[in-house]
């Protein structure tokens, strides 16, 4: 089951979107602030991130910088009205895993899910096989 | 002069764009979440035809947000086509309530987007005013823009008008940062351009928070401006 934090100032967006995708097996938790997904993604472990690209508070790209600053792993797919090429780019530059435009289409979206659970999944095995092997390194066995 | 009609030329592009862009925005949003809808649906469908029993509350909470977005879509359109007609006639008679209200519905979602809330008092006389309703409303943006940037802890811009023998006054209160604003901040080359294209002043009066707006009632009269 991917364990989702949906980002979006539009409330009947997100009961929407959760109702569908918690139809699909996952698990998916809602904020309309941005702020409060900061807070919500330190304390708790996603899978994945769907974060609004304009949004009050904070700009979507904002919030994307400071959610990689605080764990560089972390899959964030955007979904906005209208992407600029511009502001795509920017995106992928710091590191998001994609972007979408808005309405979505849900089946494309719950694979994007999937592959970015992969993707995130695969991380922390590498991440794991890493510590394994600097620690054999270390203690010299 | 030339320079100023450039300029006023392109503040006025780029206020259309702006606006535009904001509307096909929000147009977006209403259509995404008629999108999930229709999603919605389908997906109880699916469950009806397994054999699971739908809820009608369920269906009736579907129905509910499908008409609350079109009525949203109403009236962004609603707003759309009112700036688009705002270019039919250079100069024509408008009524500034209706101008007023067109402006805060225009300027919304950046209000939302700054978290600031906008007041729009309106009195109970509404004077028509001739003015390029382009141009106007344009600089009422330009005003509300530069406003809720300087609307300080408040957050709160409030408007309302009241009319002269000749001339019409826009107030713009709530502006608590306006002291920290050194006056060659505001008004810029852009809303000179406006102002002068429209035969208004601006007045700033940075101890109460507050911007008025001065319009002749008829820009095609020479007027003396009434504060």
């Amino acid at each position: 089951m991917e364990k989702v934090l949906l980002v979006d100032d539009e409330k009947e967006f997100l009961e929407i979107m959760a109702e569908r995708m918690e139809a699909r097996d996952m698990n998916v938790t809602t904020t309309t602030s941005p702020k409060e997904a900061l807070i919500k993604a330190q304390e708790e472990s996603y899978d994945v991130v769907i974060l609004d690209l304009m949004m009050p508070e904070m700009d979507g790209l904002e919030t994307l910088k400071e959610l990689k600053k605080k764990n560089p792993d972390l899959q964030v797919i955007l979904l906005t009205g209208h992407a600029t090429v511009q502001k795509g780019v920017e995106a992928m530059k710091l590191g998001a895993t994609d972007l979408l435009e808005k309405p979505a289409d849900l089946k494309i979206l719950t694979e994007k899910i999937k592959k970015a659970h992969t993707k995130k999944m695969v991380l922390v095995q590498k991440k794991a096989e890493e510590k394994i092997r600097h620690i054999l390194a270390e203690k010299g066995w | 002069m030339d320079r100023q009609l450039d300029t006023g030329i392109e503040t006025g592009l780029q206020f259309f764009g702006k606006m535009t862009a904001s509307i096909s925005h929000e147009i977006k949003n209403v259509m995404a979440i008629i999108n999930e809808s229709a999603g919605l649906l389908e997906d109880y469908s699916l469950m009806a035809e397994k054999g699971m029993p739908i809820d009608p509350e369920r269906l009736r909470v579907v129905s509910d947000r499908v008409a609350n977005q079109i009525r949203r879509a109403n009236g962004i359109t609603k707003n759309l086509n009112s700036l688009a007609h705002s270019v039919d006639e250079f100069q024509k008679s408008v009524d500034i309530k209706e101008t007023l209200e067109l402006a805060v519905g225009l300027t919304g979602r950046f209000a939302d987007m700054r978290s600031v809330i906008l007041d729009f008092q309106p009195p109970s006389d509404f004077p028509a005013v001739i003015t390029s309703p382009f141009h106007l409303l344009n600089l009422i943006w330009q005003v509300l823009d530069f406003a809720m940037d300087a609307s300080g802890a408040g957050k709160r811009v409030e408007l309302t008008f009241e009319a002269g023998p000749t001339s019409v006054k826009i107030r713009f209160t709530g502006i608590e940062a306006l002291t920290n604003v050194p006056e060659t901040v505001f008004p810029t080359a852009k809303e000179a351009a406006l102002l002068h294209m429209l035969g208004a002043t601006i007045h700033q009066d940075a101890e109460k928070g507050e911007i008025n707006l001065v319009l002749p009632k008829d820009v095609r009269q020479q007027v003396t401006a009434e504060s």
